[in-house]
């Protein structure tokens, strides 16, 4: 046996080590995507049981088993479908609009076709955005549960610097704009971090009251000072100078800002990855007691992450006024804070896993308003498979169990920490 | 060099617990001079309703009236004066310090946003009590399982469906206890459910909260837009719990009107309450607990089972919470509206954490925030010049000004969050 081992060639070992990797790269992968799986299994049974026409097929399913088995698949198959044609599009009405083009030279139909799917990427930028930002808090060991109300007051900030400059070029208002909105998120998220940091007053519980803060000050803001002339609680429109551009005319609203959220998600890995402060909040997020014994400075740890947290939240809600919605009313924050939370966590808090949750994430939420008119199934059921993707993805023994997946030893991280640690 | 250290840090907190309390209560009440005190005709006077009007069961005392410039200077000479004490000789009770800070901030507040008129201060003491129910309740839930070291921040998620079951069984079987014990039940499955992720599973606990929170919101809603919206009076029309006065003690000036006219669920707040003080500090159940989530290996050692200590009181937690859920329905409007608690659930953790993970002290920080919310509906038909925005802000900025006071005093159970491994 020893034998053996010895006499193994390099190339041998050096491919079993190439297997060992990718096989742990593929069990990486695999969970999330089962967990994906699986939540969409138990939300298409959800989809069944409140379908009034399998529900009275199948109280004759002793005379017509097939009838219910048929009306069961037909109810599934066209709520997803329609979840599918409202994220992605059909490939052939695609495959036609190209067509057309070259025939005719009439872009419409080509643009009607893409239009799902260039809907679901500009739904995906904000979510990557503040995915990030709440992976960078995980990643020190902190747990920003405020990244709703960071977006909020990112959003007031860029529309107002959008609105009230004016007469700027665009090189410069557009970026002013965004600036402000990732300033604004980052004093939001500077302001917890600062506490916990000098007081060790819990970041979970801080950043929940400055959400409701944020929520207070923005509906005073939307009817009061920044409120636009009419009856309604909104902002002015922003100037053209501070618009994120649009690639394509009007209905598309695919813009710049998803490559801006790609770019951040690049930086936020070459923060995190390769820089020192990046290896340091990693650290502090790791062991506290042990970057402290190291020399490293805990406080400026945290607010260095919940600053960047923040600025990122607060960007993704610039994002949504300068390139999609151009003003900012009520509400307007709502969801993003848990949704941001589900994406870092099935994205595991590193960046690219945070893209890729996202773009998972978006592209459901976007489909989820077509599925709801075409097949008359409410979208919560988009949160209810959200839900059960978080636990899947966060309890991998329940998929194993499931799955009779064998179990190998992958290094568990602690995300989260109890109130007083 | 570590006790040198530790002497440093020492001397440091010594001089900040001296220093900034005083401070404090000098700037405090110069800023209730400066904001309330100067811009006052000398001879208004404020009215303070003791008797709520058209309550026949109640005994009437006579109103309190004040008169506003000289109330708001005393106000302010006893702030002035405590805090030159404190920054003098030293207080050991920050407590007391914030509390009396706080007190004198919103009495000059309420004097100066009422002056000339009349309030109804009873009246406002009730609405407190009543809309601090749910909150106090959401904090129970957060005692009970804490106290076993498991965190539930998913309190929201239980409270939502808790509320949607509860209208539903009320509504179809037309009694509200069925629909209150549904409730419960609801919020002991949902709590179930937190409590095999992360007892059996070992789930991150906060993690397994949001995922509870994302689903409870979920699955409420859904059966909401599907169900309860095309169907509202078979299925989400249920009536509310009545308010029964409780004889004689309702006579009582001042607490009679506030504490013993309300709903069911307020009495049943305020008994749970002091049950769990009382089975938490005094019993053998509330020890075994308290062991489990101070030092899980030793109590083990000991021979309790810790899993079963977790699940059962994550369990009684959730069916607190489903009271709580109840609360927002059949409590109080006999409707249920999709994302109708409103982060009450987080609020409520606030305040046990607030509480110092201790009942009484979690319905304390409750009613505080209670008190908020009903000063801030009282505010808008007194028509003060503030904003209501920013009154609404002003339980939350305590909130974080307390919590960050506080630091070094709050003592969380010290196994709080952490999954036990058993060897």
């Amino acid at each position: 046996m020893d034998a053996k081992v010895t006499q193994t060639n390099p190339e041998a070992t050096k491919s079993a080590g190439k297997q060992r990797q990718s096989s742990k790269l593929l069990q990486t992968l695999l969970v999330p995507a089962l967990a994906v799986l699986t939540g969409f299994i138990i939300g298409a049974i959800m989809i069944a049981l409140s379908n009034d026409a399998v529900i009275a097929a199948y109280q004759n399913f002793f005379h017509a088993p097939g009838a219910a088995v048929a009306a069961t698949w037909k109810a599934i198959a066209t709520a997803y479908g329609a979840l599918f044609y409202g994220s992605i599009g059909s490939f052939s009405e695609i495959y036609h609009g190209i067509q057309n083009y070259f025939a005719t030279g009439d872009r419409k139909p080509f643009l009607l076709a893409i239009y799902p799917f260039t809907e679901s990427l500009t739904t995906v930028t904000p979510y990557i955005l503040a995915g990030l930002a709440v992976a960078v808090g995980f990643k020190c060991g902190l747990f920003n549960i405020g990244a709703e109300g960071q977006f909020g007051i990112g959003a007031l900030c860029s529309a107002f610097v959008g609105y009230s400059l004016k007469g700027l070029p665009w090189f410069v208002h557009l970026p002013l704009a965004l600036l402000a909105g990732a300033a604004g998120g980052a004093l939001w998220g500077a302001i917890p971090g600062l506490m916990k940091g000098l007081t060790g007053a819990h970041e979970v519980v801080n950043t929940i009251m400055m959400n409701y803060i944020s929520y207070r000050l923005s509906d005073w803001l939307l009817n009061g000072p920044m409120k636009a002339p009419g009856y309604r609680p909104l902002t002015p429109g922003i100037q053209d100078s501070a618009m994120l551009p649009r690639f394509f005319p009007d209905p598309l609203r695919f813009n710049w800002g998803f490559f801006l959220a790609l770019a951040m998600a690049v930086f936020v890995y070459w923060f995190l990855f390769k820089t020192t402060i990046g290896f340091e909040i990693r650290a502090v997020g790791a062991n506290p007691d042990g970057a402290r014994y190291a020399g490293m400075n805990i406080v400026k740890n945290f607010v260095i992450a919940m600053t960047l947290s923040g600025a990122l939240a607060g960007l993704a809600g610039a994002t949504q006024v300068l390139g999609i919605d151009h003003w900012v009313g009520q509400g307007y924050s709502a969801g993003y804070g848990f949704d941001s939370i589900a994406i870092a966590l099935l994205g595991q808090s590193h960046p690219v896993g945070v893209v890729l949750a996202a773009l998972l994430w978006g592209t459901l939420r976007s489909g989820a308003t077509r599925m709801q008119s075409l097949a008359g199934v409410p979208t919560e059921i988009i949160s209810i498979i959200q839900g059960l993707v978080i636990v899947f993805v966060a309890a991998p023994a329940v998929i194993r169990w499931i799955y009779r997946i064998r179990t190998i030893r992958t290094e568990t991280t602690v995300l989260t920490r109890g109130w007083g640690k | 060099m570590t006790t040198n250290l530790a002497y440093q840090d020492e001397k440091k907190s010594n001089l900040r617990t001296r220093l900034v309390p005083g401070i404090l209560l000098v700037v405090v009440g110069l800023a209730i001079l400066l904001l309330f005190g100067l811009n006052i005709q000398p001879g208004l006077h404020t009215t303070f309703g003791l008797t709520p009007l058209g309550d026949k069961n109640v005994i009437p005392i006579p109103d309190l009236v004040l008169p506003v410039q000289s109330a708001i200077y005393v106000l302010v000479l006893v702030l002035v004066f405590v805090g030159a004490w404190q920054l003098a000789r030293g207080v050991r009770s920050t407590n007391l310090l914030v509390g009396l800070v706080a007190f004198c901030f919103v009495a000059a507040f309420l004097i100066w946003a009422a002056r000339g008129k009349s309030m109804d201060l009873v009246g406002m003491m009730n609405t407190s009590l009543v809309r601090a129910t749910p909150i106090a309740l959401a904090a129970m839930c957060g005692v009970v399982s804490e106290r076993a070291a498991v965190v539930n921040i998913g309190i929201e998620g239980i409270m939502l469906m808790s509320a949607l079951t509860s209208v539903m069984a009320a509504t179809l079987t037309h009694n509200l206890f069925v629909g209150l014990l549904v409730g419960m039940l609801t919020g002991m499955l949902v709590a179930g459910l937190h409590a095999v992720l992360v007892i059996r599973f070992k789930v991150d606990q906060i993690i397994s909260g949001v995922a509870v929170n994302i689903i409870g919101t979920g699955v409420s809603s859904f059966i909401s837009n599907r169900y309860l919206e095309s169907h509202i009076d078979r299925l989400n029309n249920s009536g509310t719990f009545p308010n029964v006065a409780i004889p004689l003690l309702v006579k009582i000036p001042i607490l009679g009107p506030v504490i013993f006219e309300n709903n069911i669920l307020v009495y049943l707040m305020l008994i749970l309450v002091g049950l769990l003080y009382v089975v938490l500090f005094f019993t053998p159940w509330g020890l075994r607990t308290r062991a489990v989530g101070e030092h899980p290996k030793a109590a083990d050692t000991l021979g309790i089972n810790v899993f079963m200590t977790r699940y059962v009181n994550v369990i009684l937690g959730g069916c607190i919470a489903g009271i709580g859920g109840a609360y927002f329905t059949i409590g109080s409007v006999g409707r249920f509206d999709r994302i109708m608690t409103a982060g009450k659930g987080f609020i409520g953790l606030a305040a046990m954490i607030f509480g110092n993970w201790n009942p009484i002290g979690a319905l304390g920080s409750s009613l505080i925030f209670g008190f908020a919310d009903s000063l801030q509906v009282k505010m808008q038909i007194l028509n003060t010049p503030v904003p209501t925005e920013f009154l609404q802000m002003a339980p939350y900025i305590v909130t974080m000004i307390v919590l960050a006071g506080l630091v070094g005093r709050v003592h969380p159970p010290a196994a709080d969050g952490s999954p036990y491994e058993k060897q």
